[in-house]
């Protein structure tokens, strides 16, 4: 299971990448967060800085030949330029098991 | 003797004449301020205002989360730039007499509206109520072409285009067809609230800008979806009331042919939105709210040029027909594959050559009797319709190409690729429409 936490104006890029790398299963959702990254924000003439910054997260279940597929499209496209800070963090964990509802298989070839 | 006697018995009617309630100190023509016209044009300039914002809920319901605020600033902007723009120079260019040939209006006294302080017009409306009232219009006007190249422009580039285009478009435009020495209103051209000057216009300029701009990064492939349909209903419902001052207001009266507007502007309205019902029915089944939407707008345009001289009848007759011909163009438009994002032609440029040119078929005949004139035919009427329509999508589509190019190219119009991709929200703007997204 990879979890990538990337920047969201990256999101469309990635997709596109994943897709054209034949990964084209994928779960995205919104969240918060932030490591070094700050980002700053207009508010009645005032520059603030929020605490927690908007990222979009993917978490893309796919087989252990497809991890390294997925995190090098991911790293070709989802860094800024030469790479800024707040470009994200890719995190992969070990999926213990996987079950297609529609069907109920389980195993490698239910991702 | 006989002149000393002259003077005084003018100074006791005069006297006599100021004692009478009601009667205001008028500069010219002595008129009195009617009160009741003069309420209703308040109340609808206030109608025409309601519709900016409403359409900037309109516009911003349909964008992605990532452009409302850059959306709805489009409409905002027009309000601040224009709004002023108009008071220092843009009634002067419409309602002043011709100068260059007929090409713009010009009147010193209305520079900064100066000289209109104490004005009261023949209808009996204070002259600042209707500039203010004719301003609400020049506002809105830049605002819908914004929905054409929605999401990739950029914000100096935008503001900059809409003042010169309101000075340069949109005032001769103005000038030209409500003007009483604008040569189309001198012509017999129909247009009781706008079908040209506002709607045609802005459909066009959107068309051509659009042309030269090019889509929205990964069009038509990539969906983007609304990001707030509620919003978008909303806007309609605000842009449906409002509309009641646009047309009902343009009769700048407050008598039957106001009564005749406002009845007509509803019942087209409804007949649009039933009919864009009917039509997503048997197309795919299901009818949308961004449908009705859609349908309700087509029916508020195409009665814009008409409200003043059709009936019910005509008003269900020019409704249904803009809901189906809008349908159609936003089909040809996704065939043709341009990215007129908002359908700013689709809906305004199509629905308003739909009722300047359709309207003829259904005047109502004491319109003809009272304004016809000998030589009159709904041919010869149709015939200086067209000519209208076809002087304002030339003027305002060659002056748009050439604004947006000279913009583009000098101050920079397009938004680069990265900024699309993050959204004008924060790029342009440095806010996030829809934190509430995101936890915090």
């Amino acid at each position: 299971m990879i979890t990538a936490i990337i920047q969201p104006d990256k999101l469309d890029s990635v997709r596109e990448a994943l897709i054209d790398a034949g990964i084209t299963r994928i779960t995205v959702t919104r969240v918060s967060g932030h490591g070094r990254h700050q980002q700053q924000e207009l508010y009645r003439g005032q520059a603030v800085v929020p605490n927690l910054i908007p990222k979009v997260r993917l978490d893309i279940a796919c087989n252990d030949e497809f991890v390294k597929i997925a995190c090098d499209a991911i790293l070709r496209v989802a860094r800024h330029g030469g790479g800024k800070i707040g470009d994200g963090k890719i995190f992969i964990m070990p999926l213990e098991e996987c079950v297609r509802i529609r069907t109920g298989e389980t195993g490698g070839t239910a991702i | 003797m006989t002149n000393k006697r002259a003077i005084t018995q003018a100074l006791i009617a005069l006297a006599a004449l100021l004692a009478l309630p009601g009667w205001a100190r008028a500069a010219d023509g002595a008129t009195a301020v009617d009160t009741g016209t003069t309420a209703w044009m308040l109340t609808s300039t206030a109608l025409v205002l309601l519709m900016v914002p409403g359409l900037a809920i309109f516009y911003g319901g349909l964008v992605r989360t990532k452009n409302v605020i850059g959306t709805m600033m489009h409409s905002f902007s027009a309000m601040a730039l224009v709004g002023v723009l108009w008071a220092v120079c843009g009634y002067a260019l419409s309602f002043g007499g011709n100068v260059l040939g007929g090409w713009f209006g010009w009147n010193g006294d209305y520079f900064l509206l100066r000289g209109i302080d104490e004005t009261i017009m023949s209808s009996g409306v204070p002259e600042y109520v209707f500039a203010m009232f004719q301003g609400k219009f020049a506002i809105i006007t830049p605002a819908l072409i914004a929905g054409a190249f929605a999401e990739r422009v950029r914000f100096s580039g935008y503001c900059l285009f809409i003042a010169v285009w309101s000075l340069l478009v949109y005032s001769p435009l103005c000038h030209w067809v409500w003007a009483e020495d604008g040569f189309l209103y001198q012509l017999g051209a129909i247009d009781f609230a706008g079908g040209t000057v506002v709607h045609i216009s802005a459909g066009i300029s959107g068309l051509m800008a659009v042309l030269y701009l090019g889509g929205r990064r990964g069009y038509p492939a990539t969906a983007m979806q609304p990001s707030n349909l509620v919003l978008t209903l909303l806007g309609a419902g605000l842009l449906w009331v409002g509309w009641f001052g646009f047309n009902a207001g343009s009769a700048v009266e407050s008598g039957l042919s106001t009564a005749r507007a406002l009845t007509v502007t509803q019942i087209a309205a409804a007949a649009g939105a039933l009919t864009w019902i009917l039509i997503e029915g048997l197309h795919h089944g299901k009818a949308t709210s961004l449908g009705i939407a859609s349908g309700i707008l087509a029916g508020l345009v195409v009665i814009t040029p008409a409200a003043g001289v059709v009936q019910p009848g005509g008003a269900i007759a020019l409704g249904t027909t803009a809901s189906v011909g809008c349908y159609l163009a936003i089909n040809v438009k996704n065939r043709l594959g341009y990215d007129d994002s908002l359908d700013a032609f689709g809906i305004h440029g199509v629905a308003g050559m739909l009722g300047a040119l359709l309207l003829t078929f259904f005047i109502r005949a004491s319109w003809v009797a009272e304004n016809g004139g000998a030589s009159w035919t709904v041919m010869s009427q149709l015939g200086i319709q067209a000519l209208g329509v076809v002087v304002t999508i030339l003027y305002a589509g060659i002056l748009t190409l050439v604004l947006v190019v000279a913009v583009d190219k000098t101050v920079g119009l397009k938004l680069d690729t990265a900024s699309e991709m993050a959204g004008m929200d924060y790029s342009l703007h440095g806010e996030h429409a829809y934190a509430l997204v995101n936890p915090n």
